[in-house]
């Protein structure tokens, strides 16, 4: 599988991902912000965490903005796999590509601790290494993670299984404990928590394994 | 010639930092203030004769995010 993995000023969890993608046995290249196209036959776009452009204005809208964000709009609505961590879920739901808004987290706090999440679906590339129901335990570390929608929003991701994850103690306020939600198509995972930063034993968790393997596991068969 | 925007969080979206200065007022003394919306003013420096309907198209391209953000447009 190729990857990309698009670096923003202020992306701090980059790295992470990229490290993550390859110990999968992803191929993965860095692109900028301001490049306007994607590496050829990429399969997946990966927006990281971090703080694009200092969260002016609001968290992830400056970078949904940026040329190479037109190129992942391209990508999804030629079919291909997107996935946004943390900052990368704010840039999502900016560009559109995801449904609903992420504010403030309900307690105004910071929060950096490891959550349990459930897996709600199995059914996506990026959640079929799990099983609907398993707990995982991934990091956050976000203050703008209160997940919203309205209601129709909210009926047709329930109604569609929509959801990939939930927290079981709810930490920001998210809307029905939404921690990540999927496209139409099941191609798009945006969520606050990081998968990436729980791939090795030294991390404290290796939850987020099966999510990168998953995803390369889907690739090697097609 | 310039134009200011507001924008505020839609109603019946929950304002944690208005709710956080609503309390605040409270302790300090304030009473009977029932409530604070927290929200964003943005002032544009603009090329003469710009319409408000490009201002509006701002607002909607990138100023305000309208899953959650409603906004209004004064031209000075």
């Amino acid at each position: 599988m190729r990857a990309a993995v698009i670096v923003f000023p202020g992306s701090n969890c980059d790295r992470d991902m990229a490290v993550a993608l390859r110990a999968a046995g992803a191929d993965v290249s860095m692109v900028w912000h301001k490049d306007a196209t994607l590496p050829d036959n990429v399969d997946l776009v990966a927006v990281p965490g971090g703080f694009s452009f200092g969260d002016y204005l609001r968290c992830g809208a400056i970078a949904a903005q940026s040329p190479i964000c037109n190129a992942l709009v391209a990508h999804v609505e030629r079919g291909g796999y997107a996935l946004g961590v943390c900052n990368g879920f704010q840039v999502l739901t900016e560009t559109g590509l995801l449904p609903g808004a992420l504010m403030r987290n309900a307690n105004l706090k910071f929060i950096c601790k490891t959550v349990d999440l459930k897996v709600e679906t199995s059914a996506s590339a990026f959640t079929e290494g799990y099983n609907a129901g398993d707990t995982v335990g991934f990091p956050i570390a976000h203050h703008d993670g209160n997940y919203t929608a309205d209601a129709d929003t909210l009926a047709r991701l329930d109604g569609e299984d929509r959801v990939a994850f939930r927290y079981t103690d709810n930490p920001n306020g998210s809307i029905a404990s939404i921690a990540g939600v999927l496209s139409e198509n099941r191609r798009v995972l945006g969520l606050m928590p990081h998968p990436e930063r729980a791939v090795e034993e030294a991390h404290g968790g290796t939850d987020g394994q099966a999510l990168f393997r998953g995803l390369l596991g889907q690739f090697a068969q097609a | 010639m310039k134009a200011r925007v507001h924008v505020m969080l839609k109603n019946g979206v929950l304002d944690p930092q208005g709710e956080a200065v609503r309390h605040a007022l409270g302790t300090l003394g304030f009473d009977g203030v029932a409530g604070v919306r927290q929200g964003k003013v943005i002032e544009l420096d603009l090329a003469d004769g710009t319409s408000e309907d490009t201002v509006k198209d701002m607002c909607e391209k990138l100023l305000a995010n309208t899953v959650i953000e409603s906004y209004q447009v004064e031209l000075l």
